[in-house]
């Protein structure tokens, strides 16, 4: 029978929540690496026992944790990220230049063929990848060393990589993003990429129109339609039909464009979920109402679910990492809090649970499919 | 033999339960005790310095017999009571608990 694992990262650990087919009754695992936090995991689209981890510490730095088992058992692997060549500098808050300097992994995007190649997006900003399960990481240098590297300056979380979306129909085609610089494409595998940011607007940076300086929260894809992306960023949620190349608004109706995390249905290219946040100073939903909004349409109009999630006196954020679908035929839907709640909807969204309510502050939420 | 105490977080990326006894070969330095415990358990590389530049970790601290060490260079004998077994090099995580 088919079933559900939903990988959920946290600041003071991981846990791994399971079910079947049904979505209603959850075995939680965890705490894994407690103490610890767990930035991101991820299984391999064709090994779903196969399973990264990125666990980082202020005290002790990065590791990478590798299971093969499905999460019951975990094994470090290399932990060496450094830049090829001389790191040069990117922009500080202040403006002024800063060095690049390696603080942690944001996220692990496994290949879509091979179980032992991942991609890793790091802060300071970079691409990483491995081809042996993670002994070892070289960077794909092509993006750092970009010319437009020097005028990148970092989000409120750092300098982050922290989207990485492979194209399912042309694996040499990967969308990434980074906080604060934009979104980037590379057609090549990784050895060289370009800005893909034309269409947004941004205040707060000297030209809201600029081609990098964009403060991109979060990329999302529908897999069997890879050129249309989704895009939430600081301020305004986005679309793109040609790749990224050009990008339109896409708010419409929302009561607030501001929010981190995004996806779209497993099924449904023109359905697309948001949590909308109240500002970038106020991480909390409107009114202390968590809503989820759907948009059946591609954007533009948008409906707010609530059956099941707090309508009063929610203060919570949802981080850009911490929502998911799985892809069975009724679509379900996941998200984490701040909070440590973990909100799962098996019916693409109209009504919502809690599978667990306290956990410490959610940062990623990954969902598997099982077989 | 030295006696090495690790942190809990650092134990159990270790495998290890209590202190870590370490043959160390030739002049009983700082650099040579963290030598001799990446070899032992190549895990903690990068947790404790870093990987290349071999700079200790910003919240990592080292005492011992009463006295900080973190700021000695590398080549810094320890003290003979180390030396001889009779006291631990304490590998700490500062105290700025998150």
């Amino acid at each position: 029978m088919s079933g559900v694992r939903v990988l959920v990262g946290t600041r003071k650990g991981a846990f791994v929540l399971t079910s079947d087919g049904t979505r209603k009754n959850w075995e939680v695992s965890g705490p894994h690496f407690g103490g610890w936090e767990i930035y991101h995991l991820k299984g391999s689209p064709v090994d779903q026992n196969r399973i990264y981890a990125s666990q980082s510490s202020g005290w002790f730095g990065q590791m990478v944790q590798r299971s093969n088992d499905g999460g019951r058992t975990w094994d470090a692997v290399g932990n060496k990220f450094v830049y090829e060549g001389t790191p040069g500098t990117h922009q500080w808050y202040d403006g002024t230049p800063h060095p690049w300097e390696f603080a942690r992994v944001w996220h692990l995007e496994p290949s879509l063929t091979d179980p032992d190649t991942v991609y890793a997006g790091v802060e300071d900003a970079a691409m990483f990848r491995t081809t042996d399960g993670g002994q070892n990481w070289q960077e794909l240098p092509g993006l750092r060393t970009h010319e437009s590297g020097p005028k990148w300056q970092p989000g409120a979380g750092g300098l982050c990589l922290h989207t990485i979306l492979i194209d399912p129909s042309n694996h040499e085609r990967i969308f990434i993003a980074i906080s604060a610089a934009g979104a980037f494409r590379t057609d090549d595998g990784g050895r060289t990429w370009r800005p893909i940011n034309r269409g947004l607007k941004s205040q707060g940076i000297p030209n809201p129109n600029a081609e990098v300086g964009h403060c991109v929260h979060r990329i999302a894809m529908h897999r069997p339609k890879p050129r249309t992306l989704f895009m939430q960023k600081h301020w305004d949620v986005m679309r793109s039909d040609d790749a990224g190349d050009s990008w339109n608004e896409v708010s419409g109706n929302l009561p607030t464009d501001f929010g981190f995390a995004m996806d779209v249905h497993a099924h449904e290219p023109e359905t697309v979920y948001v949590v909308p946040i109240k500002s970038d100073s106020e991480h909390f939903p409107p009114d202390g109402q968590l809503r989820v909004y759907r948009s059946r349409t591609g954007g533009n109009e948008w409906q707010a679910l609530t059956k099941g999630l707090p309508q009063r006196d929610c203060y919570v954020n949802v981080l850009r990492d911490a929502m998911s679908v799985d892809s069975l035929d009724s679509c379900g839907v996941y998200f984490g809090t701040t909070g440590g709640q973990v909100y799962a909807s098996a019916d693409a969204g109209d009504t919502w649970a809690a599978i667990v309510h306290d956990l410490p502050a959610v940062l990623s939420v990954e969902v598997q499919t099982l077989q | 033999m030295i006696r090495v105490q690790l942190p809990a977080h650092l134990r159990t990326l270790a495998r290890v339960d209590d202190e870590v006894l370490l043959d160390v070969k030739g002049e009983v330095t700082l650099g040579a005790v963290l030598d001799a415990l990446e070899d032992r358990y190549p895990v903690l590389r990068g947790t404790i310095r870093d990987h290349v530049t071999h700079r200790r970790r910003p919240f990592v601290r080292f005492f011992a017999c009463e006295q900080d060490l973190s700021h000695d260079p590398p080549h810094t004998p320890l003290p003979e009571a180390v030396i001889a077994a009779a006291e631990p090099l304490l590998v700490v995580g500062a105290m700025a608990g998150g």
